[in-house]
């Protein structure tokens, strides 16, 4: 009898072109996403080379990085210096290619993770690739999606294949229930805060466990979205009903004789019973509780209730001199309750946190309120799909009647392309960093759940949103 | 590739943990589709002041460090954003090596495509060569063989480390990746022929033609 195998050990090996020495893989790649700032690099790179995209059916451009948000937005508009010319450059060479391009005005357009699943661009056990470490994401519907660099971006355009060494493997196991209010993000953050920013270094990690077998296809793409944020390059759930069900009927999706092919094949891709992984870990969701970053790392993270911990008890004198950077960059003190700590800016956006479902469960806050008076508060939807179905369910009149920005969809204030609008300001974001500087110059980032976001908008520093 | 077979110079030390490539470079600099113009902006938040002068206290900026060839820093160097500039622009500076305790995944890749070495190191290793630095003022020069797989100081001190052999040879031969994969062209067409069987909903035929 065959050996029992892993989600993981099945896709990757049904890829393996050839073996490259003892330790790397030629990996055939099923789909290539490109977006203007760093898939403009590699399509350039490319031309200059004088060589061809070998099967530009696989490739898809999507405009979303620096094109703006704002509304009424124009085909090159751009907060960047080098947007117009980028965005223009990436429109340019997809049409002179063929790529399947989403432009700027596209119905179909949004953040290209965003996009990935909702077009059926990624599918179980794919291999997808795309210039932007948040790739991950698609890994909630069983694709092994992975950030690249713009010169990996090149060698797959010109070869449909990249070369890469295969990871360990990783199982996180969420067990539980989630109680009402704590959500994906959460589980993600305290995933990150337990085994740390660098603990997923060399893993693939497949997210199971109960937890993750209630969660929709959108709150999965949130956990597997922050994988990167503690290194693990790969995060992904395996294929069942619920991501069946989601995919059928999607543009890119297989139909009629062909979805039943693909369907059966999916089926027979999840983990096998007894297969072994090179680490496990168990995260207990019952006892969860809403999660906010203190810190500039996603790994300095803890329940809202709690207090910012002393940098003395972090646990090697590494860490211990980052969290006192952390703190002075934060301004904050060891000892503080992060309940009370006022906020400039509420950010509901970005590949982690802006699906149809989060704008629901921040507008459930919203509704019938106001936000504080001299807040700032923006919501960027992950998709302009996303955008119309809030729009067409009036979730936008409940942002923008509580006091919120409703924008146009695209990557925006996740990070700082030169808007200034948020410098010197501290802001809590559904985004998925708080590096420093990662909003705008001096900006400090508290990372949280849409619910989060949207109470503590209300009351204007970081509240817990009182659930009726 | 660019190749890289050994360096020796001056190591600069930058001992913190989680150095993010949103630290490298600043999102704000990613501009253009250049392959080169990066380096001017290299921990561009950390080595300027708000006036845009040089901070005085930033290592890169002192005397002997501001020759580095070398950086020397605490785990998870390179997270966060896949950005291929915080590379390029390390090279573009003079860096061809980075001695670590761990590495970003996709920086760690990116690395290799930019001429740099990703030198994996125990942390009490990473140490010792901090300490022989600061113990020389930052004079004496840290070699990165990757012919040997050697980190050797001048006092006799030496470190074996590893790397993937696959882009070793890339590195030490100089290797068009690129090149190298499309003599793999066979292969590439019989995989494909197979898998359009077995998988056929994952290859998709271009929906637009290409304008003459």
């Amino acid at each position: 009898m065959q050996q029992p195998q892993t989600f993981f050990d099945k896709v990757w090996s049904d890829h393996v072109i050839k073996t490259m020495g003892t330790d790397s893989v030629l990996l055939q790649i099923d789909r290539l996403v490109l977006h203007e700032l760093s898939g403009s690099q590699a399509v350039r790179a490319l031309a200059e080379a004088n060589r061809m995209p070998m099967s530009r059916g696989q490739v898809f451009t999507v405009i979303e990085h620096l094109i703006s948000t704002r509304p009424g937005r124009g085909p090159i508009d751009s907060v960047s210096v080098s947007g117009p010319s980028m965005i223009e450059g990436t429109r340019v060479a997809s049409k002179k290619w063929g790529f399947n391009f989403i432009d700027y005005n596209d119905p179909r357009q949004g953040i290209a993770h965003v996009v990935s699943t909702e077009l059926g661009i990624a599918f179980p056990g794919s291999t997808l690739v795309c210039c932007d470490s948040h790739t991950s994401t698609v890994g909630a519907v069983g694709a092994v999606a992975w950030g690249i660099g713009a010169t990996e971006a090149e060698h797959v355009l010109a070869t449909q294949a990249l070369v890469q060494m295969r990871p360990k493997t990783m199982r996180v196991n969420f067990n539980g229930q989630l109680k009402p209010g704590v959500y994906a993000k959460d589980m993600i953050l305290a995933l990150i805060g337990k085994i740390g920013a660098n603990g997923g270094i060399g893993y693939a990690t497949e997210f199971a466990g109960s937890a993750v077998r209630s969660l929709s296809v959108e709150g999965r793409a949130t956990l597997c979205n922050m994988s990167i944020e503690f290194q693990s390059k790969y995060g992904f759930v395996a294929p069942d009903d619920i991501t069946l069900a989601y995919l059928n009927g999607r543009e890119f999706s297989p139909k009629g004789q062909a979805w039943d092919q693909a369907a059966k094949y999916w089926r027979s891709l999840p983990t096998d019973d007894g297969a072994k992984f090179d680490l496990e870990i168990d995260i207990d969701c019952s006892a969860l509780e809403p999660q906010v970053t203190w810190g500039t790392s996603p790994e300095q993270v803890t329940s809202i209730d709690g207090l910012i911990p002393d940098p003395s008890t972090q646990k090697d004198s590494e860490a211990r001199l980052e969290a006192q950077r952390a703190l002075d960059y934060m301004q904050l003190k060891p000892g503080m309750s992060l309940l009370g700590v006022p906020i400039d800016v509420a950010y509901i956006g970005s590949c982690t946190n802006a699906r149809l479902s989060d704008l629901r469960a921040a507008a459930a806050i919203l509704k019938g309120k106001k936000i504080k008076p001299g807040i700032q508060a923006v919501c960027v939807p992950g998709s302009t799909p996303v955008k119309r179905a809030a729009e067409a369910e009036g979730i936008d009149r409940i942002f923008i009647e509580a006091g919120f920005e409703w924008h146009e969809s695209a990557c925006g204030m996740c990070g700082h392309i030169g808007d200034n609008r948020f410098a010197n300001l501290r802001t809590i974001s559904t985004t998925n960093r708080n590096f420093k500087g990662r909003q705008g110059p001096q900006t400090r980032t508290h990372l949280a759940s849409p619910e989060t976001v949207a109470a503590s908008a209300i009351a204007g520093c970081i509240t817990r949103a009182q659930r009726s | 590739m660019e190749q890289f077979i050994s360096v020796s110079g001056i190591a600069a030390p930058m001992m913190q943990i989680n150095i993010d490539t949103d630290q490298i470079i600043p999102a704000l600099y990613l501009g253009g589709t250049d392959a080169k113009g990066y380096g001017a902006h290299l921990f561009a938040n950390w080595r300027f002041l708000p006036d845009g002068s040089p901070n005085p206290d930033f290592i890169l900026n002192q005397a002997p460090y501001s020759d580095a060839r070398v950086l020397l820093a605490d785990r998870n160097f390179g997270c966060g954003s896949s950005r291929e500039r915080a590379p390029k622009a390390m090279r573009e500076f003079g860096l061809r090596a980075v001695i670590a305790p761990s590495f970003g995944g996709i920086f760690f890749n990116n690395c290799f495509r930019n001429g740099i070495v990703p030198v994996a190191l125990p942390i009490d290793q990473v140490k010792q060569i901090v300490q022989a630095v600061e113990d020389s003022k930052g004079l004496i020069g840290v070699t990165v063989d990757l012919q040997t797989k050697k980190v050797s100081l001048p006092d006799g001190l030496s470190f074996d480390f590893d790397v993937p052999e696959t882009l070793r040879q890339m590195l030490l031969l100089g290797i068009d990746e690129i090149d190298q994969t499309l003599s793999y062209r066979e292969e590439i067409d019989s995989y494909r022929e197979q898998d359009i069987k077995r998988r056929p909903w994952a290859y998709l035929a271009p929906t637009v033609d290409i304008p003459s």
